[in-house]
């Protein structure tokens, strides 16, 4: 089995993207599965059935999404091996735009669009910099030279990433990226021991313990203060 | 190949003098130069060595450096290439339709400057033939297809180098979205293609766009409020002399606000191979051939006859007559049978 991790801000077209390449997938004879992480709710595992996927959908809750998502994905891939999957595409947003659950030796695609503005590139961090492949969507509405523009700040941050533009709704290059997304050389058969590609956001503070009220006495743990520059 | 080794030991300033582009990369990854360039490359990342900084600011400096080196090699290329290594012509060799059955042409080459226009239904196929054109197909697309750049199997640098696109493209549908003036549209533009001489490409575009639109606009003119002319006819003269994509496809262009005689010539004087999906009579005799698109598949390519050319100034006197009434509208006239003039 072949494993895919893809992520990207929400409303940047994963599902669409994944949707249409996993068509082009089907046509040439490979079982595909989904598993979509998110926090509160999701309906797209209902896209995917239609399209015949095999899926399973994996809400965060009160956790923190990628944090939920490492802490899983050696059982979702367990269960993509047991369903006999030739290919299994994770799915998960990256919410806060510094997590990015990539694994070392796991091909790592990141989307996003073109409607995000120019200076994203920059303020994503590892889930864009760490990416093996760049998909951009909607650059069907915006002009030639903003995607020029667009492409050469993500090439700028992830130069060695593979980068291309995939239209969500016609499908446009997304036969062009299932090429890119199974290898009949790689075998999958367990994550453990494996590598994330960087390490995710540290926090454990007293509001991640269930703390509402707001003032420094309730404040303990790993606290950081904004700095203001009136620090003497 | 540049190395770790070959930058590291190098102050900013070096790297900086020998590599230009390279203050953009900084800027991209957050990486402030407000301090003393004079200290070595390995030296001003030692900040991330500490696990906490490295954690904050979501970067480790192997990474930092790895990217930085394949950057700088990308960038030496991208300079490094010439006119010669340019696409001259493109090559069509024929695949199947969505039946299976041999597509109806023998080979189509497009050469530079000439204009091929692509008709068919929706959904018959010619998003496919672009697609297969982008990714320089060699047989291995679900059209069977194959490309050949300058008469030979495609290189496949054209498939995955986000810089050095094949084909741009300009659509109807498409807008400006950015937040600036068009003078800093183009200087952006201009900036992420590596220009020498910025003021000089701003004003050539300009110039064009200005030259095309029927409507005239300024350098201070924030992009976003530009009419769909105005857009319409900036996109094309940006695309014309900023774009590196050989290849143009052009998804119509409404008859408003804009010259598309001109907008093609722009194009076409630009040395771009031109591909135009339209279906408006005018546009589609304008090209040199048209492909014909049915079910998946090229069903025929039709050179333009002496007899359709000779048309076309017939199709042209009666857009012009339409074009002055829509002006005489605007102009709060009113229209009678005279402007008709047939």
């Amino acid at each position: 089995m072949n494993l895919v991790t893809v992520s990207g801000p929400p409303s940047s077209g994963k599902t669409a993207v994944i949707l249409k390449t996993i068509d082009s997938v089907q046509k040439r004879g490979l079982k595909v599965g989904v598993v979509k992480f998110d926090c509160l709710y999701t309906d797209d595992d209902i896209l995917y059935e239609k399209a015949g996927v095999k899926v399973k959908k994996g809400l965060s809750g009160s956790l923190c999404p990628d944090h939920y998502f490492v802490s899983n994905i050696e059982e979702v891939t367990q269960w993509g091996l047991k369903e006999g999957l030739d290919l299994l595409i994770t799915e998960s947003a990256g919410l806060c735009n510094r997590c990015s659950p990539y694994i070392k030796t796991v091909t790592a695609v990141c989307v996003i669009d073109n409607l995000s503005g120019i200076n994203t590139p920059k303020k994503i961090g590892p889930m864009l910099k760490t990416a093996d492949i760049v998909i951009i969507t909607k650059g069907d509405i915006v002009s030639q030279a903003e995607r020029e523009v667009f492409a050469s700040r993500v090439n700028t941050v992830n130069p060695g990433a593979t980068i291309m533009h995939v239209n969500g709704l016609t499908g446009q290059g997304a036969y062009e990226l299932s090429t890119l997304l199974y290898d009949d050389k790689v075998e999958v058969k367990t994550l453990v021991g494996e590598k994330l590609r960087f390490s995710m956001p540290s926090a454990l503070c007293s509001y991640c313990l269930g703390e509402t009220r707001i003032g420094e006495s309730y404040q303990m743990g790993n606290v950081r203060k904004i700095d203001l520059g009136d620090k003497k | 190949m540049i190395t770790i080794n070959d930058i590291q030991s190098k102050t900013l300033t070096d790297l900086f003098e020998k590599y230009p582009f390279l203050p953009g990369f900084f800027e991209e990854h957050t990486l402030e130069l407000n301090g003393n360039l004079d200290i070595k490359l390995v030296n001003y990342l030692d900040f991330l060595d500490e696990e906490e900084e490295q954690e904050n600011r979501a970067m480790d400096k192997s990474q930092v450096l790895g990217s930085m080196c394949t950057y700088i090699d990308q960038m030496l290329a991208f300079l490094g290439e010439d006119e010669d290594d340019g696409v001259h012509s493109i090559t069509l060799l024929p695949g199947t339709n969505k039946s299976g059955e041999a597509e109806q042409f023998g080979e189509l080459t497009i050469k530079k400057s000439e204009i091929v226009c692509i008709v068919g239904p929706t959904g018959s196929g010619k998003s496919r033939l672009l697609a297969d054109i982008e990714w320089v197909a060699q047989g291995d697309t679900p059209t069977s297809r194959s490309v050949l750049i300058n008469g030979e199997a495609g290189d496949s640098k054209w498939r995955l180098n986000s810089g050095n696109k094949l084909v741009a493209q300009l659509s109807q549908n498409m807008n400006f979205v950015m937040d600036l003036t068009v003078y800093e549209f183009i200087e952006l533009h201009a900036q992420s293609r590596l220009v020498e001489d910025i003021e000089s490409v701003i004003n050539k575009i300009f110039a064009q766009a200005n030259d095309l639109a029927g409507e005239k606009f300024e350098l201070s003119t924030p992009i976003t409020s530009l009419s769909g002319g105005q857009s319409r006819a900036l996109m094309i003269a940006d695309t014309a002399i900023l774009s590196k994509s050989p290849i143009v496809l052009i998804d119509e262009i409404e008859n408003a606000g804009i010259d598309r005689k001109r907008a093609l010539d722009l194009l076409v004087g630009e040395e771009k191979i031109v591909l135009m999906a339209t279906h408006d009579p005018i546009l589609a005799l304008m090209g040199d051939k048209r492909i014909v698109i049915k079910n998946g598949g090229i069903h025929k390519v039709i050179e333009t006859s002496d007899e359709e050319q000779n048309l076309l100034s017939d199709l042209e006197r009666m857009d012009s007559v339409v074009q002055k009434m829509r002006n005489r509208l605007r102009q709060g006239e009113i229209i009678k049978k005279e402007d008709i003039g047939f």
